[in-house]
């Protein structure tokens, strides 16, 4: 008997083509499914046996199998927020001097060079964090900060506590690196979208650099900015390892941002595997679900913005 | 004056973020040449992981690595461009289409510590222990969406008439796809494989509860399997000073293949355009 093939039967190429595309595609609607699902399913026992509570204690003991997520969760967002607000300014001005004002020659290879930052491992990272920056951070600024900012009211208690160079504020500092590459590219692009004439009108009556920036460019992308923004952001919340090397592994909220703290990945990514038992494995899967929720929430935003402004 | 100032002072802040970016990258492969050099010798490629405090290489964290990226892109790679060729060719403005693209965004932009819970609760928790091929798939998981979304950029690149003039000599939607449009963007796909092999070769979090990491020589996937990211993490972190040289000399030659995998990808396009 001869096989039947395709090749006998062209026209039926066709169907089996598109079916074979339609259910690669469709995959991704099952996976992410699955993938809500399982941590959905995962962290359903400590859910039942902690209910609301989860999310607003501090309790994290595995000895007495008390868990809550708030330790975690403020350290992720407090040293995201940091990191969006470093790397805004830098991103701003990178995007600015390779597309505005750089001659083009150099642009290309400076951006490139930039760009490569975004694929330096987060591992890679982490250990630059821990070996070299927070030693250096430590003995640079922190004991200057601690001299000289912790008597001030109000702002002094963020820069008190010990020159430990590992902490909150250095995850937030080498975050910032991690994600200057996305913001800057963005930023980027969304310069690229201003019509030239706007340029040349704004020059044309005798505006500076600075003033055609300024006052003209950067107001007609503020959507555009807004989005890649709140898009760098949802890769600060989500980063691991860089976070566990450099935040310390402290399940505690302190005001002082010297002070070694927790995230949610890096208490699943240091605990996960030395975890105690099943109730333990639960609440670390809960806050899997945790970031998994906040990370949807805000890439979710981030598209649906930058997606209005492209069209 | 004063604008004349704030102007020259706008452009130096800008300037001095550009040398702080660039600054970083510099003192990052500084630090990784400086401290990995040292370890650079015969050793790290022959010989396997050493107990604590011992001397020996990296041999069976390489192979690991290979072995798991290998496997990733062998299974994420046919799914992904039969994915993107479905977007771009069939579903197009559909609203299932636009539901694909947008959860397929997400995807990509899940943190990779998720993927790896995920792979360990229905792999690693049903088959009963950690393994090769739990690590291979969440790697997979992680290289598909980006490969979708480049097929379908691709594709959309090629010109209609290029698929009419294959329509109108009465070859079937399938073959113009595969022999036409693929050929045409295929340089652009493979640098879309070339980035995912080169994201996913640097994946830590998502191996630490899937594959592990294992001490000994193995290219079984059904056990648990050194891999690069997985010892550099646990050998920088221990007291020992020969697993920290390993730990710095591993980072630095991950870091430089993935690198050279990036420089690479972008400069295909180029090199293929010059043959042409």
């Amino acid at each position: 008997m001869r096989a039947i093939s395709i090749v006998d039967f062209p026209w039926q190429g066709d169907n089996l083509f598109r079916r074979a595309c339609f259910v690669s595609a469709g995959l991704i609607s099952v996976l992410m499914f699955c993938i809500m699902l399982s941590l959905i399913f995962g962290a359903w026992p400590a859910m039942e046996k902690f209910g609301l509570s989860f999310f607003t204690s501090t309790e994290w003991n595995p000895v007495t199998e008390e868990f809550g997520a708030l330790n975690a969760l403020y350290g992720t967002v407090v040293s995201s927020v940091i990191a969006v607000m470093l790397a805004l300014p830098i991103g701003l001005g990178v995007a600015i001097f390779l597309s505005e004002l750089c001659p083009a020659a150099i642009s290309k290879p400076l951006f490139i060079a930039i760009e490569l930052l975004a694929a330096v491992p987060s591992i890679i990272y982490g250990m630059w964090g821990l070996f070299v920056f927070a030693p250096w951070f430590a003995d640079g600024f922190q004991i200057w900060a601690s001299d000289n900012l912790s008597e001030i009211p109000v702002i002094g208690t963020l820069f008190s506590g010990p020159p430990m160079g590992v902490g909150l504020l250095t995850s937030g500092i080498i975050l910032a690196f991690m994600i200057l590459p996305i913001l800057t590219s963005l930023i980027k692009e969304a310069l690229s979208t201003v019509p030239k004439v706007l340029r040349e009108a704004t020059y044309g009556i005798g505006a500076t650099q600075f003033e055609v920036i300024v006052k003209v460019l950067l107001p007609a992308i503020k959507g555009p900015i807004f989005g890649a923004l709140i898009l760098a952001l949802g890769r600060a919340l989500g980063e691991t390892m860089a976070i566990t090397f450099v935040i310390g592994g402290a399940q505690s909220i302190d005001t002082s941002l010297f002070m070694p703290a927790t995230s949610i990945s890096a208490s699943i990514a240091n605990q996960f595997n030395e975890a105690t038992g099943d109730m333990h494995i639960s609440a670390l899967i809960g806050l899997g679900l945790v970031l998994f929720m906040i990370t949807f929430m805000v890439m979710g935003t981030a598209r649906v913005l930058l997606r209005r402004k492209a069209k | 004056m004063i604008r004349k100032f704030k102007n020259e002072l706008f452009k130096f802040l800008c300037l001095a973020s550009t040398a702080i970016g660039l600054g970083i990258l510099v003192l990052i492969l500084f630090t990784l040449f400086q401290k990995g050099f040292a370890g650079m010798n015969w050793a790290l490629f022959t010989q396997v992981t050493p107990g604590p405090g011992g001397e020996g290489g990296l041999l069976n964290a390489i192979i690991g690595s290979v072995i798991m990226t290998g496997i990733g892109i062998l299974v994420a790679t046919p799914i992904g461009v039969l994915a993107g060729t479905w977007l771009a060719e069939y579903g197009q403005n559909s609203k299932t289409a636009d539901t694909i693209r947008f959860l397929n965004g997400m995807l990509m932009s899940a943190p990779s510590i998720l993927i790896g819970l995920f792979v360990y609760e229905i792999v690693v928790v049903t088959s009963g222990h950690f393994s090769g091929w739990a690590g291979s798939i969440a790697l997979a998981i992680i290289a598909l969406p980006v490969i979708i979304s480049t097929t379908e950029e691709m594709l959309k690149l090629v010109p209609t008439q290029l698929r009419e003039a294959g329509a109108g000599l009465g070859t079937p939607k399938w073959r113009v796809t595969l022999q036409l449009s693929y050929r045409a963007v295929g340089t652009g796909i493979v640098t879309g494989i070339l980035l995912s092999i080169a994201r996913i070769s640097g994946e830590t979090a998502p191996l630490l509860f899937t594959a592990l990491n294992s001490s000994f020589m193995s290219v079984n996937p059904n056990e648990p399997m050194a891999n690069l990211p997985v010892t550099i993490y646990q050998y920088a972190m221990s007291p020992y000073e020969s697993w920290n040289q390993l730990a710095w000399s591993g980072a630095l030659l991950i870091t430089m293949a993935i690198l050279f995998l990036n420089v690479l990808s972008r400069a295909l396009p180029q090199l293929k355009k010059r043959r042409s």
